[in-house]
């Protein structure tokens, strides 16, 4: 049984993107602030920290969910996946967030790592989606700056290329 | 002949972006010992502050202060706004309260989260106040005053007086008349606001990292709360914002708060807003009651209009309020031709939140009057609503036209815009809709929209707001200045920087396009860097990105610097080819001449010239390869003595036609087919044009439909988070059809005009006439929830049937 | 927006889960899934000495098909439901509705039980498990207790679980074959907290059995007779009535009532029509 007492700063390590890392967290730090602040890794956003927005959505375990609604005690262990592992080593960017450029499907930029994450998650098991079922899925995200039209053409064709995450 | 402007360019910006590897203000490294703060906030709409004790918190290990409203008033001013008398406002309340979530202490710990723990701990106590939130209670003379010393909530009262409204009124067939009430609502952008703030007490100076989106000249406002010059505050504003749309302007109070931590604490401090106060506390754009009135012809030709225009700025006017009632002053006639008009402009204090800048800034507001007039017209007089728009709007023989308040309106063809909109079948489809739901009883109306869309604002507007004496004391305000500075390098790379404020709108993939064009390079050869140094970069009190400034400014200046730049380059290659100026060519790369391919040099060649051999220069050319390019367009005039001010350098237009049905099963209002047709000059980049008005369209639904800021008759706030305030998800966001056509700006030399503000000009009157169609009523109050819908809709509530046998509950 | 101090305690076997319960009682919070109870944290609304974390219990983490019914463990997520292939066929219902239980984001992490032990009155699941008269399973260091829905259900937020009990399982009835159930929810979006929802099933020839989310503390279950007439009107007029419905700012009581006058006839007509 793992225990951490209210004040204790516990050592929690975990697999991002591959690589082992840890770093010391009370038990109520958020996963999304052990990430950006800790780990440094600044890709995963936060946008609400209710659960709502989606901004800062990253896959445990290959599962897409809310980064604001998990504490980074809960991905002890476990392979957190996040938007800075897409792209290849060279920076080449994966089929996925090439059409996200080709369609115009981002602006500001700030929501869109957590659209990437679900979409990974979703494609991965679902990989003959209908456009129904990729708009349902994208209904978890807020994005202020498209109107969604150029995000859902994007996952449409990523989902026709077969290999979305690739 | 272009070879990339104008082009569908994919945006260089987004490699970075997707790979969550954007520099955002709370990504970017802060200074070793940087400390957290918290605001504690109001929960009363109206109080006066009887004590603060924060014993408790400073008694907790971690905790480096608790900063006061009495605090901030020892060492910084109330903030500057253009009306007198002030109405003080310092970045902590000071004495007393006057809206939910106005900031009362700043609490500075080790982290964010003690931060949050050792504000609990501070004993605030308030005497509540009677509060006012509503906009006409507001004004009666027994109102709860919000701010004692000015005697009044309505701070401002101004009438105005265009050609012969009087005479045009009285000579008039009818008169046709309606009330408006536009809510409140934001653009609520994702990524929140971010403060950094450093103070170095041997120089007395500031220096903050804050994703400030402008206008600069708010930059004079906080150094004068600062009691610095401008120079002591050294502003810097990140690579990357995550979505502005005119709310990150009222980051500037927590600027100076934040600043004011770092004096008090010694430490460098940190603040990170987080969603709940956003919702209660950023930004909203300001509600207003319209009173609306045309004196028309039987033909439904409007003679005369009168407008008086009730805004509500909530609990304190920030500058630069009121804004929305004045940034479309010039324009109040929209796309009509009216010749007489008499305006009233009224600004009243209530206990909300105060009122700033939001993508449209005055346009939904006016609009929603006068579009839902013109239907009004055409209702009264029998006449088909389509057709009332069309005898009314300017023609094109007229442009550039003077609008009666003192628009120039550049260019257009209004009338063509339209006949395209509701062609090829477009209007006979929308009404075959309509008569099948309608046949199957369920409402369906079509709405019309006909907007002028204005483009960079001329800095000197907001003065219309004084009277022509009172003006004339400061001196005349007016221009828009926009600068860019383009610099080559000793092996001829390219980089530019340019005042605006990333916020996602692919200014750096545009600005590349524009110098790449000039010197025949690639787009990928040209580096933007936006990122904002105030001490160190290029700015006016105009910088910044807002007021669709970017294409009919910034844009111009870049074009101007590289220009310069290539006319500079061209003399140096002359002389080196041994050409004449004008024979010199610039593409793929190469310098040569026009008349002999042959005879060329490589870019970096002739710009390595300029730096290391001064000695090959043109008699008197001063080495070196740096252009800043000042771009001040002519005819943004001062308010003239008689009230008229072209208010803005470009206007474009926007044209509307949607079906709405409502739900009879659920009473929610649903967007059938929706067209908007486009005219804002010549298109820099189609796919980043086409992303502005797309998300511009989605704000106009989410404006019509979903999002308002709501409060209790006692100013509790009902919006405190996303769960209450409904940003709409892709699937309330119905599909656009947009059209485009361009007839370019005479004013600028680039023709472009701005974009990304018209539909959420256009959409909410637009959908409102829609649903007064469906419904046959006159009073349609946005946003059009079922809850509204349903009070229009619903009869009387049926009997409860008798008890049965089961009865009861 | 950051959760005040709590401890995290992860227990490996339901034992050392209901032995730490018993230690904390109405001190601790469950945390199985968290889609609710972490935003609650985040804004401070709740306040918890410790969270126990079920989430990787083995376990709990089981849906298993027990004589006549489906019995689904506390850590059992939404989504794993969904994907489960028998739903369709043995719990056609929660086929049906589990598609507008949060988002795809959101039922990954939240569980099945968590949402009923929440008890928010507009959720979907609980108003699924009144539908079909389900159980609830407690567990406690006092032993194990079983209580229908009907007993568990209490009001807004509200349920039957003592301190120390921790909600180990449901169980839903498996339908019996060809069984016949609509579902309808109005929500301002997709996704978010239902305005009203609407559940039906038809029970025999001549019954439906018609259920009620959003409009009261806890969902509201009545079994409509089907005489031809204006009897399945008049029962949902009556229900109108009597579930007065909740007041605010998406929606008012009224529409409510008026929502469920409209909605309520077409969903029962669409259990009947639908083919199972």
């Amino acid at each position: 049984m793992r225990r951490v007492n209210p004040d204790e700063r516990a050592k929690i390590a975990f697999w991002l993107n591959g690589r082992r890392v840890s770093g010391e967290a009370e038990p109520r730090m958020l996963l999304t602030d052990f990430l950006r602040h800790v780990l440094g890794a600044t890709g995963t956003h936060v946008g609400c920290e209710h659960g709502i927005c989606g901004s800062c959505t990253v896959l445990i375990d290959g599962v897409a969910q809310r980064g604001c609604l998990t504490l980074a005690a809960q991905a002890e262990e476990r392979a957190v996946t996040t938007v800075e592992s897409l792209a290849g080593a060279d920076g080449a960017l994966n089929a996925l967030q090439t059409a996200f450029q080709k369609h115009h499907a981002l602006q500001c930029g700030f929501c869109t790592p957590g659209i990437l994450m679900s979409f990974t998650d979703y494609f991965a098991r679902n990989p003959n989606a209908s456009e129904a079922d990729i708009r349902a899925v994208l209904g978890g995200h807020l994005c202020r700056c498209t109107g969604y039209a150029g995000i859902v053409e994007a996952l449409v064709e990523a989902s026709r290329s077969g290999n979305p995450a690739a | 002949m272009s070879q990339v402007l104008g082009k569908p360019l994919l945006r260089k910006e987004d490699p970075v972006l997707l790979s969550g590897r954007g520099r955002y203000a709370d990504d970017l490294p802060v200074p070793n010992g940087t400390v957290h703060a918290h605001i504690i906030r109001s929960p009363h709409a109206h109080a006066t502050i009887l004590r603060i004790d924060a014993s408790a918190a400073l008694a907790e290990a971690g905790v480096w202060a608790v900063v006061t409203g009495e605090d901030v008033r020892r060492i910084s001013d109330p903030f500057l706004i253009a009306l007198k008398p002030q109405i003080n406002q310092w970045s902590l309340a000071v004495e007393r309260v006057r809206y939910f979530g106005e900031p009362v202490a700043l609490v500075v710990a080790d982290t964010r989260y003690l931060a949050e723990d050792a504000a609990e701990l501070v004993q605030i106590d308030y005497e509540p106040l009677p509060a006012v939130v509503d906009l006409e209670a507001a004004r009666s003379p027994s109102a709860p005053l919000l701010h004692p010393e000015a005697r009044t909530n309505e701070i401002s009262v101004r009438r105005f007086s265009y050609g012969d409204p009087k005479g045009a009124f009285e000579g008039a067939d009818a008169r046709v008349a309606l009330t408006l009430d536009y809510p409140r609502n934001s653009f609520t952008p994702i990524e929140c606001y971010v403060v950094v703030a450093e103070y170095r007490p041997h120089e007395k100076s500031y220096d903050v990292l804050a994703n400030f989106q402008g206008p600069f000249s708010t930059h004079a406002v906080m150094a004068r709360a600062l009691r610095v010059p401008g120079t002591k505050l050294r502003l810097r504003i990140p690579p990357d914002s995550g979505g502005s749309f005119g709310i990150k302007l009222s980051i500037f109070p927590y600027i100076v708060l934040a600043a004011l931590a770092a004096r008090i604490t010694g430490r460098p401090v940190k603040w990170v807003e987080d969603r709940a106060e956003h919702l209660a506390a950023a930004s909203s754009g300001p509600n207003r009651i319209t009173e609306i009135e045309a004196a028309v012809r039987k033909d439904g030709r409007i003679l005369a209009l009168r407008l008086d225009q009730i805004e509500d700025y909530g609990a304190f006017l920030r500058a630069p309020m009121p804004g929305p009632l004045y940034r479309m002053h010039g324009a109040v006639t929209g796309a009509y031709d009216i010749a007489n008009v008499e305006v009233t402009n009224r600004v009243v204090l209530t206990n909300k939140m105060p009122a700033s800048l939001i993508r449209g800034f005055g346009g939904p507001q006016l609009y929603m009057a006068l579009e839902r007039l013109v239907q009004r017209i055409a209702i009264e007089l029998h006449l088909d609503p389509l057709e009332v728009i069309k005898r009314n709007v300017i023609a094109r023989e007229k442009f550039p036209y003077k609008a009666a308040a003192g628009a120039l309106y550049d260019s257009g063809d209004y009338l063509r815009a339209v006949e395209l909109a509701v062609g090829n079948g477009r209007l006979e489809d929308l009404k075959r809709r309509r008569d099948v739901a309608r046949a199957a009883g369920r409402p369906y109306g079509i709405g019309f929209a006909a907007i002028v869309e204005p483009g960079m604002s001329n800095m000197g507007y907001l003065s219309t707001l004084l009277t022509a004496e009172a003006r004339d004391k400061p001196g005349p305000k007016n221009g828009a200045i926009s600068m860019a500075t383009l610099n080559i390098d000793p092996l001829g790379a390219v980089s530019l920087t340019a005042d605006v404020t990333v916020q996602g709108q692919g200014h750096a993939t545009v600005l590349s396009q524009i110098v790449a064009e000039q010197l025949g390079l690639k787009v990928g050869d040209i580096t933007v860097i936006l990122e904002l140094d105030t001490l160190k970069d290029e700015w006016s009190i105009a910088a910044g990105t807002y007021s669709c400034r970017f294409s009919p400014g910034a844009a111009v200046a870049a074009h101007l610097a590289a220009v310069r730049m290539r006319d500079k380059l061209a003399e140096i290659a002359a002389k080196q080819l041994n050409i004449l100026p004008d024979d010199v060519e610039f593409a793929d790369g190469m310098i040569g001449s026009r008349n002999n391919p042959d005879n060329a040099l490589p870019f970096g060649r002739v710009a390595g010239t300029a730096h290391w051999s001064p000695v090959m220069l043109p008699e008197g050319m001063p080495p070196g390869l740096r252009e800043t390019a000042v771009w001040s367009p002519p005819g943004l005039e001062p308010p003239s003595s008689e009230d008229r001010v072209n208010t803005s350098l470009t206007y474009g237009f926007v044209f509307d036609m949607c079906g709405v049905e409502i739900d009879p099963l659920t009473f929610e209002a649903r967007v059938d087919r929706y067209v908007s047709m486009h005219d804002a000059g010549r298109l820099l980049n189609p796919l980043i044009a086409m992303g502005q008005m797309r998300g511009s369209f989605a704000q106009g639904i989410a404006a019509a439909l979903y999002e308002e800021f709501v409060y209790d008759e006692n100013g509790a706030f009902l919006s405190g988070t996303f769960a209450d305030y409904l940003v709409p998800t892709v699937g309330e966001i119905p599909p656009v059809e947009i059209l485009h056509m361009e007839t370019p700006s005479p004013f600028t030399p680039l023709g472009a005009k701005g974009i990304a503000e018209g539909n959420c000009m256009s959409v909410p009157a637009c959908i409102a006439n829609a649903i007064a169609d469906a419904l046959g009523v006159k009073d349609v109050r946005l946003p059009a929830t079922p809850r509204r819908l349903h009070a229009l809709m619903a009869a009387a509530e049926p009997k409860r049937p008798p008890p049965t046998s089961r009865g009861g509950r | 927006m950051k959760p005040r101090k709590f401890a995290y305690i992860r227990p490996d076997t339901v034992d050392e889960a209901v032995a730490v319960l018993g230690e904390y009682g109405d001190d601790a919070r469950i945390l199985a899934g968290g889609q609710s109870l972490m935003a609650m944290l985040n804004l401070r609304l709740v306040e918890a000495a410790a969270l126990i974390d079920i989430a990787r219990i083995p376990e709990l983490d089981t849906i298993r098909v027990a004589g006549d019914k489906v019995e689904i463990g506390a850590a059992v997520v939404q989504n794993r439901l969904l994907a489960w292939p028998d739903l369709k066929s043995r719990l056609p219902l929660l086929g049906a509705l589990l598609p507008f239980v949060g988002h795809f984001q959101t039922r990954n992490r939240g569980t099945v039980c968590g949402s009923i032990a929440h008890a928010d009155p507009s959720s979907e699941i609980p108003l699924s498990l009144a539908m079909l008269g389900g159980e609830v399973v407690l567990r406690s260091l006092r032993g194990t207790r079983v209580l229908a829905a009907s007993d568990f259900q209490r009001g807004v937020l509200t349920t039957a679980r003592e301190p120390d009990e921790l909600v180990a399982a449901v169980r839903f009835p498996v339908a019996p074959s060809r069984h016949r159930v609509a579902f309808r929810e109005v929500a301002r979006r997709h996704g978010d907290f239902a305005i009203i929802a609407v559940a039906a099933m038809v029970e025999d020839a001549g019954a439906v059995r018609l259920g009620v989310g959003g409009m009261t503390g806890a969902p509201a279950i009545r079994r409509i007779e089907m005489n031809g007439g204006t009897a399945a009107r008049d029962a949902i007029e009556t229900l109108a009535w009597d579930l007065e419905g909740f007041e605010d700012i998406h929606a008012s009581a009224r529409l409510r009532r008026d929502i469920l006058r409209r909605i309520g006839p077409v969903v029962i007509e669409e259990a009947c029509r639908c083919a199972a």
